[in-house]
């Protein structure tokens, strides 16, 4: 019987069977960066232990730095200076690749490792952030840990793991016009629910894959995390490898040569068996936006705040009313139309090059609305320095928008820069929890078309509709 | 690190049944301010424990706040408990505040990894079951015999794979674990490296 393609990258890094389904797994690449990085660093040097592969290891910086003009080492975030100089501290005695704050490399670790190509097709990749998986649009095992596991995989370059499930979720068809890969990762997540892929490993196949450019498979598998998988991952192909060739830490000449030929044996076989599959047509996919508090909460932005449905058995009825209660919605609402605060193009969903380029052309010309706070983050100094390059910042910054520096920026609240308590933020990021973005602020996740359509409305707007808006 | 080893435990079991409890939840972001695995249990589910955000004012309408759950060790959840971030932050302030078993239908995979290596038994159950332990206490982890059992004598079983009950029991460093396979692992990689050079930069 055929082998799918995570058994094929399971099977050649088993080091052992350590019984009961769990395997030591040879560890390939190891990213680190400050929020977590620099505990798990310290704890390994407390112990007395060293990095075991430190050339396979690259640290960043994204999480905690500021995103203002100008930065340096002191932060918005109170104590947020420790984390970077104890984490810089920690990498150079292990002698790591470190990407630094002013390094051309720096940037949010999930939008940097593909353009480096650090992750490669067939590696496994880990490191302590749970939007890993983003990285298996490369055709990589990657998936995030916590501190004690990256620890373990500094110390002895493997890890012990719990095998999981496989499911398979094929899109079938092409995405209409003007429809996204993030809105097809949140039609999924509406379908499947942020429990659907519990315990599995999650391969998206189908025509609609396949058509996706690198950084739109990169923005599927991000939000796999949200269907709580142990990863997601998309079969390396000629798209990938011309993506990857010339890169700072792709192979060359022979080695390319010889990798090539292994990453082409990298897919699942056609009589290989998934514990699950799933089908999803993709011309059903709409423009989607959040209503909730979970990524799970998305719908078409042509429809309805949902009332609740206890035949979906996703949530409860008090978690479905408090999540209304927090956005301060009412079912049967209209969500276009609805009044924004505040706009964000940024995080490791969807702040890479194409993704600017897609919202600059939707706001070239306009003007944000006059009370909305409108801030675009570049996912990597590398993706700024060429957004800037082609104009982008201009069109940017002439709408309405700050144009900061590269990093995690306001995709999460760490206690110091936030939207404001009660505000609503249109973003393109992946989480809307409670609080996320601040306390008490209102995330609607979207793609960054709806958010850039949506800042110059003033109102959630489907970008399809802006002439008409 | 060495944790606590773990056999049996009966204890006051505290109900948050709600789905989806992310990390985020358990530990917000601005309560971890240092590089530190310590000092968060002050901190853990601060944005509904407490009455103002970054205070310390108990509210007495959030659970933890009521006397009678003050020793409660044990946590029922609800489904998919630990999402979001995967942040280590939450499972080391379950522990240092003293909860050593969650009872949820599913956690999420990060999540429950972190648990198992910090001591705390994630316990996978029915919601029924779950709403049914809700209304009794104290409860029992027996993680030898691998049940959850009552006062009354009801009693369920539940699945943890040896490799995570052994590290709970003894208490294991799961990195002095693989060390012992040093030599394996060596040769591993390089044969591996003879085979992918490209991975070995
Ligand atoms: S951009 Fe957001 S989701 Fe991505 S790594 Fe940073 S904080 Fe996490």
């Amino acid at each position: 019987m055929g082998k799918t393609l995570f058994e094929k990258l399971w099977d050649s890094h088993v080091i052992a069977d350590l019984g009961g389904g769990v395997g030591l797994l040879l560890i390939d690449r190891i990213l680190l960066h400050e929020r977590t990085g620099g505990v798990a660093l310290e704890s390994l040097r407390d112990a007395g232990r060293d990095v075991l592969a430190s050339r396979q290891t690259f640290v960043t910086m994204d999480h905690i730095v500021d995103t203002l003009p100008g930065r340096t080492d002191r932060t918005i975030m109170p104590t947020g200076t420790q984390f970077i100089t104890a984490t810089r501290r920690a990498a150079n005695e292990a002698g790591l690749t470190l990407f630094d704050i002013g390094d051309p490399g720096q940037g949010i670790v999930h939008v940097i490792s593909p353009e480096q190509a650090i992750v490669l097709p067939g590696a496994t990749l880990v490191c302590p952030d749970s939007h890993t998986c983003t990285q298996g649009a490369m055709g990589a095992l990657a998936w995030g840990i916590g501190s004690t596991e990256a620890e373990h995989a500094l110390a002895t370059a493997t890890l012990r793991v719990r095998k999981p499930k496989t499911m398979r979720i094929t899109v079938n068809g092409r995405l209409g016009i003007g429809v996204t890969p993030k809105d097809l990762a949140l039609h999924i997540l509406a379908r499947f629910g942020s429990a659907g892929a519990n315990g599995h490993i999650v391969e998206y196949a189908g025509e609609a894959v396949r058509a996706l450019d690198i950084e739109g498979r990169l923005t599927l598998c991000n939000m796999a995390t949200e269907l709580s998988a142990f990863s997601g991952i998309i079969a390396a192909d000629e798209t990938t490898f011309d993506y990857l060739q010339g890169r700072a830490y792709a192979p060359t000449g022979a080695d390319w040569d010889r990798a090539l030929a292994a990453w082409r044996d990298l897919h699942s076989d056609d009589d290989a068996t998934f514990d699950v599959d799933h089908v999803v047509d993709a011309a059903a996919v709409a423009p989607m936006v959040t209503w909730g508090t979970s990524p799970q909460h998305s719908v078409a932005l042509d429809q309805p705040v949902p009332a609740f449905d206890a035949a979906s058995g996703r949530d409860t009825r008090e978690a479905h009313d408090r999540a209304l209660a927090y956005m301060d919605l009412k079912p049967g609402q209209s969500l276009t139309g609805l009044p924004i605060d505040a706009a964000f193009i940024g995080s490791c969903t969807n702040a890479r090059l194409s993704d600017l380029r897609r919202a600059a052309a939707i706001l070239r010309g306009h003007r944000v609305a006059p009370h909305v706070k409108a801030i675009c983050v570049p996912g990597s100094t590398s993706v700024k320095a060429q957004a800037e390059a082609e104009g982008l910042d201009r069109i940017f910054i002439d709408a309405g928008f700050e144009w900061r520096e590269a990093g995690c920026s306001m995709c999460f609240f760490a206690g110091g820069e936030s939207f404001g308590q009660r505000q609503r933020v249109v973003t393109s990021t992946n989480r809307n929890f409670e609080s996320r973005q601040g306390p008490e602020t209102r995330s609607h996740l979207a793609s960054p078309e709806t958010v850039a359509a949506s800042a110059i409305a003033g109102i959630l707007t489907d970008p399809r509709n802006r002439d008409a808006a | 690190m060495t944790v606590q080893p773990f056999d049996r435990l009966t204890a006051t079991a505290m109900p948050l049944i709600r789905d989806n409890i992310d990390t985020d939840a358990i530990i917000p972001s601005r309560e971890m301010t240092s590089v530190s695995k310590k000092g968060l249990a002050g901190g853990l589910f601060a944005g509904w424990r407490y009455t103002a955000i970054g205070g310390r004012d108990p509210d007495p309408a959030f659970v933890m706040n009521d006397p009678h759950y003050a020793h409660a060790r044990i946590l029922l959840a609800g489904r998919n408990f630990g999402c979001g971030s995967s942040r280590e932050h939450a499972a080391w302030a379950l522990a240092e505040y003293g909860f050593r078993a969650i009872l949820a239908p599913s956690f999420n995979p990060i999540f429950r990894g972190n648990c198992i290596r910090n001591g705390i038994v994630p316990v996978e159950l029915d919601a029924q079951i779950i709403t049914q332990i809700a209304a009794a206490n104290p409860v029992t982890v027996d993680l030898i015999a691998g049940t959850v059992s009552l006062p009354d004598g009801s009693a369920w079983p539940f699945a943890l794979e040896a490799e995570a009950r052994e590290m709970l029991v003894e208490g294991l460093d799961a990195i002095e674990l693989t060390a012992k396979r040093s030599a394996d692992i060596a040769a591993f990689r390089a044969a591996d490296a003879r085979q992918r050079p490209w991975i070995y930069l």
